[in-house]
This record gives C-alpha cells, structure tokens and sequence, in this order.
C-alpha cells in the first residue's frame, strides 16, 4: 500500500517550505516539504526542468554563490537551521559530488581526497593523511585501483575512476549528508553500475540523497523517492510502494514513460 | 556561380599573398640595411657602448640601448604585475558580471586606446614634474619614469588576458571547492591561481613584449642619453628611443646600426611573443 510521506522520525534533513526562484517571479521549486531518512538513499527524479538540481544545491546552499537567487523556507540539519550556520560549516558537514567529475586537475590523487582539508586550512600529521586517504579510497572502492600512482594527477583516472575519487574527496570529512547531482550522467554503464554499487554500500554510514533523471537508477539504488514536477514535490514515498502504485496521475505518466 | 567562387579564391590569394609579401619585406630589407654595421662591427655591436658618430672615428655599439631596453621593460612588469594581478581577480572573480567589474573592465581597456604620445605628454607634464618634486631626480627624466609610464601602458594588456584566463577556469571545479567549505579566498589560491597560473604568467610576458617596443612616450621621458643607466633615476635610451631620436640626421654607417639596432629589437620581441603564444596552445 502506498502513501505519501508526511513525516519521518528524526530526519538528517528536515526542509520545510523550501521556494526558490531564480529570478523574482519565476519559481524553480515552490513550497517543498520533506524530511530524508538517516542512512538510506532517497532520489529525486523528475523530468529536466523540474528543480530537483535546484532543490539539492539549496542543502549546502551552493545557492549563496550567486547572488540574483531567492530561498524561502528553511532546511533543518539535524535540527539546526542551516541558515544560521556559516555556508563553510554547512559544506564541511554535506559532502557533494557533481555531474560530471571535477577533481581538482593541479593535485594528486592523494590530495584531493584531502582537498577539504587543504582547503580550510586543517593540518594534519602524515600519519593522520595517509590513513584518511587509504581508508576514504577503500571506501569507495577506488584503492586497490590507485593505490600505486597515489601522487599522480587525478586527472589521469577513467571518468569512473575520476568520480570515485570526486565521491572519496567529499568523504573524507566523514559529512552528515551525501549529496549527489546526476553523479552517473557523465558515466559509461560500466562505471555507472560501479558507482551505484558504491552508494549501496555507502548507506550503511551515511545519508545519501541523489538527484537523477534516470527512473531505473532510482528504481536500483533509493530506499525512497520524490517525483517533482515543475518546482513542485509531487510525491514522495517509498521507492518500491511508488514504483509499484504511484498515487499521482503524473507520477504514474512519467514513470511509464508518458513524458520525460 | 563558378565564375565568383573563382574570384572570391583570387581576392582571398591575393591579398594574404601580399601580407606575406610585406612582412617578408620588411625583414629583408631590415637586413639588408644592417649589413653595413654587421660588417664593420661584427657581433661586437651587441656587446659594445661606444655610441660616436664623429666623423673619422666612427664606432657604434648598442649595449647601452639594450640595457635601457630591457631595464625599462622589468621596472615596468613589476610595477605592473600587482595591480593587474589585483585587477584581473577583481573583475574575473570577485565581481565577475557585475556593473562595478564592466565599469573597470572599460576603464582598463580605455587605458589601451590611449596614444602612446598622450602617455608622453602626460607624463611630461604630470609625472616628471612629480619626481622632480619628490627630489628623486634633478629634470625628472629617467628610466624609472619611463618605466612608470610603461607600466601605466601595459597594464591593460596584462590585465584583460589575465581576466580572460581566470574566467576560464570551470565553475565546476570553483563549486568543487565551494562544496567542501572552501572560502572565496580558498578558491582563488587553492583553485584559480594554480589553474590558471601559466595563462597569467603568459599575459606578463605578452604585456613585457609590449613594453619592450614602445616608443613615443619612452623618448619623451627617458632623457635620451647613449649610456648605460648605473641607477633607477639615470637617464637613458632605450632600443626604441634611440631610433625615434636619431634616425633623422643619420645616414651611412649610423643609419646602419639603427636599422640594426631594429632588427634586433624585431628578433627580441618576437621571440617573447613567441614563446608566450607557445604557452598558451599548450593550456
């Protein structure tokens, strides 16, 4: 039996009234409401279009980079209004990984696994890096592969290869949440099929929230999922119950294919 | 239909033809009319700072020239370097698309459009009276104002490359950095600097290659004296200036190692030029 979720005992992410536009009238998301459930994978799917990069990036509020943009609503992390932390705080404790993979061309493997740290400043004994970066590459399966040319461009990598390491970087500061913007799109299927065995994997120790637009890496990988429609949160519920008997006329047309 | 397809394909010929036709001639007759100094001085030129034109004792070297070229050149590039570093971070990052970065952006492009005997006059009339003032020199000609005025000249080269460059770098790897707490100040040295950095550093070289070819507003201020500058507010001549003051009421062996004098500078920049496009194709 399906239903819409309503409310989730003691959420990672709480988000209440989330609209955000773009420009003053026009809405890419308007009026979300959601709580993530602690390590599962929830994924927003939705046609392009949609918001659901939009609503993503409003977590770590990669929005505060450009200025023209309006958030209403709030994002609660573990309680605590994201709002009022500092947007550096935020990002240290949500990890995110991008479309395509962007690690960082100028560092070695093993520096950018360590980029965050690096990065604000943290110094750490060698000890301390070289077991962060073996246990964060183990993590994500990429170790065994790299463990060899550790000092080499991270450019070097496969693209597959390359968005693990992008996935090891945002680990590395063991962050509440995983955030994932159609961490596939960029990928063969090979790799596609490695990087979603990975996030399986990953959901016994984090919260992961992915954003695709593919229904069958949804239908794979989420424990839940949110179908949003023109800046609005259409459905939200659990991935298999949604699937099966999806309550909303529009959700049930995009998932047999109606539109996309 | 054929017929002015063929004419098009003459007129395209034809007039890359004659380009090529003149920088080739140029060359040439560059080389041509050093031959006279090259088989009276041989290599010595380069490395003498004899400058007589006395009639009978005749002996012309061009070391003096090249220093006073290539000491005006670094005073500029370093007076420059700060500020259109500063610059180009100012209007390619940090206020990346707003009105303040277009309004500057202007301003520094507006710099380039300004004649190089505007600069001159300017500097005749503003900035030698201003070292004569500081009492760092007695007329206030000198290499070091010159040089000031050079950098005044070359900054928006410098800077609108270096702008170009820095707004290359992906916003992808920008929010990569963002995304794991990174501040805007982390962004620019930890990510911009490092991926831009042989595009910047190829900008100065462009911006000195300039430098080393100016000439109006070098003569205008420089003092044009034929020695070698032992100090910062000595006066000079440059490469350049020499040629602009002289050529005149040269003829015979001193027309000569003018001519040389420019094939030389030719040679010089264009190997600058050339090694800083070389870095660029391979970015």
């Amino acid at each position: 039996m399906s239903e819409i979720i309503k409310h989730i005992e003691d959420p990672v992410l709480d988000i209440q009234k989330l609209s955000i536009a773009y420009n003053k009238d026009k809405y890419a998301v308007t009026d979300v409401n959601a709580g993530i459930k602690r390590k599962r994978v929830t994924a927003i799917m939705g046609p392009s279009g949609c918001g659901k990069s939009t609503l993503l990036r409003a977590i770590n509020r990669m929005h505060d980079l450009y200025s023209n943009i309006v958030i209403d609503g709030k994002v609660f992390l573990n309680g605590e209004d994201t709002s009022e932390l500092s947007a550096i705080h935020l990002r240290r404790k949500i990890g995110m990984v991008f479309q395509r993979p962007n690690p960082f061309p100028t560092m070695s493997i093993y520096d950018n696994v360590l980029a965050g740290y690096k990065l604000n400043g943290i110094r750490l004994k060698k000890t301390q890096r070289d077991e962060i970066v073996e246990e964060t590459l183990q993590d994500v399966t990429l170790w065994d592969e790299v463990k060899d040319s550790l000092l080499k461009k991270g450019t070097f990598l496969s693209g597959g290869q390359q968005q693990r390491l992008c996935i090891a970087r945002a680990l590395a500061f063991k962050p509440d949440v995983l955030l994932l913007d159609e961490p596939t799109s960029a990928l063969d299927p090979v790799a596609t099929k490695k990087v979603e065995e990975l996030l399986i994997k990953l959901k016994k120790n984090y919260t992961i929230l992915l954003v695709t637009h593919n229904m069958s890496q949804a239908a794979r990988i989420s424990d839940f999922s949110m179908f949003m429609y023109m800046g609005e949160l259409v459905e939200y519920g659990k991935t298999k119950d949604m699937f099966i008997n999806p309550l909303d006329k529009r959700t049930e047309e995009y998932l047999t294919g109606k539109f996309s | 239909m054929f017929k002015s397809e063929k004419i098009t394909k003459i007129i395209l010929y034809a007039s890359s033809a004659l380009i090529v036709l003149v920088s080739a001639g140029i060359v040439l007759s560059l080389m041509n009319g050093s031959i006279p100094a090259f088989k009276e001085f041989g290599l010595k030129f380069i490395i003498s700072n004899d400058w007589n034109p006395t009639e009978g004792k005749e002996n012309y070297g061009a070391l003096p020239f090249i220093a006073g070229t290539v000491i005006t050149s670094f005073i500029a590039i370093i007076i420059c370097l700060p500020l259109a570093f500063s610059t180009s971070l100012f209007i390619g990052e940090y206020y990346r698309g707003t009105r303040l970065a277009g309004i500057v952006g202007t301003m520094v492009d507006m710099l380039a459009g300004i004649p190089s005997i505007v600069y001159g006059l300017w500097g005749f009339y503003v900035l030698r009276p201003l070292i004569v003032d500081l009492g760092l020199s007695a007329q206030g000609y000198g290499i070091f104002t010159a040089g000031i005025i050079l950098a005044i000249m070359i900054i928006p080269y410098a800077t609108s490359i270096s702008t170009e460059i820095i707004m290359m770098v992906s916003s992808e790897l920008k929010e990569g950095a963002y995304s794991l707490g990174a501040t805007r100040k982390d962004v620019i040295f930890s990510v911009i600097i490092p991926n831009a950095r042989s595009g910047i550093f190829t900008s100065y070289i462009l911006a000195f290659g300039r430098a080393l070819g100016e000439t109006m507003a070098v003569t205008m201020l420089i003092g044009n004296t034929n020695l070698i500058p032992r100090g910062f507010f000595d006066t000079g001549n440059t490469m350049a200036s020499v040629i602009a003051n002289q050529f005149g009421e040269a003829d015979g062996l001193k027309l000569s190692a003018l001519i040389t004098i420019g094939l030389l500078l030719f040679v010089i920049t264009g190997i600058i030029n050339g090694i800083g496009k070389l870095i660029i194709k391979r970015m």
